[in-house]
């Protein structure tokens, strides 16, 4: 897949062409969302359908390089089928997983930190470090990207 | 460069993860944490910098949560076609 070269300078240096593909997927996602209006949805079932593109962007944006988006990407269309046949009424439901060897010195606080990222239970410790900077990298972005846009709006 | 190192040391066929590795991963992820998190010494443990990261991973995404909420109550009040074009502007630039 061939790069785009942004032919502007970026004077912003916290913005790369990976946030730039992020924002523009979750504003594509938003728009969607919002011309979808005319089917009568309540405030939280958007709230959903938001918090879901945002995730979704996410994950999208590290598409297969990472373990964690793989993962979510595989949760959130499992979610996506289960919601169209109204089926989701239990939030955790059973996993077959492979549980990592646990390295003798790997510290308690790991086990939470496999909860939290996405597909983190099956990662050997080295890994999971690396995917944790890089899912906490790829949130932060997300969060300022809404932030923004919360604040665009709201003036 | 470290996933590489480590990509070769595991198919030597011994999962030997050496000390030096998971200390470079554990201060790369402290180094992600924001400034009133991180521990002024270097030799923060690592169990402290993944407590942290586990705290800081769940404040994010109760962000996005409420964020997701507030964008909910902005889109339908806000006509979203006069307001993209600036925003992706601002966003892009």
């Amino acid at each position: 897949m061939n790069r785009k070269n942004y032919t502007h300078p970026n004077p912003n240096p916290n913005y790369t062409s990976n946030n730039s593909m992020q924002s523009l997927h979750f504003i594509q996602a938003l728009a969607r969302i919002n011309r979808a209006a005319s089917k009568p949805t309540t405030p939280s079932c958007r709230t959903k359908q938001i918090r879901h593109a945002a995730y979704s962007s996410m994950a999208y944006t590290s598409g297969s390089r990472r373990k964690w988006s793989r993962a979510l990407l595989i949760r959130l269309r499992q979610r996506q089928r289960l919601r169209a046949r109204r089926l989701l009424t239990v939030r955790r439901r059973v996993r077959i997983v492979t549980p990592a060897m646990s390295l003798p010195e790997e510290p308690a606080r790991a086990e939470t930190l496999r909860r939290l990222v996405p597909g983190g239970r099956s990662m050997e410790y080295c890994n999971l470090l690396e995917e944790a900077a890089d899912y906490v990298q790829c949130l932060r972005t997300q969060v300022q990207l809404m932030q923004s846009l919360v604040d665009a709006f709201s003036s | 460069m470290s996933s590489r190192r480590s990509r070769s040391r595991r198919s030597s066929n011994s999962s030997r993860i050496t000390e030096e590795q998971i200390v470079e991963l554990v201060s790369k992820l402290q180094d992600l944490l924001p400034e009133a998190r991180s521990r002024t010494s270097d030799s923060a443990s690592a169990s402290m910098v993944l407590q942290d990261t586990c705290n800081y991973i769940r404040d994010l995404q109760q962000e996005v949560d409420d964020l997701s909420e507030r964008l909910t109550d902005l889109l339908a009040t806000t006509d979203m076609t006069s307001a993209q074009a600036a925003i992706i502007r601002s966003l892009l630039m």
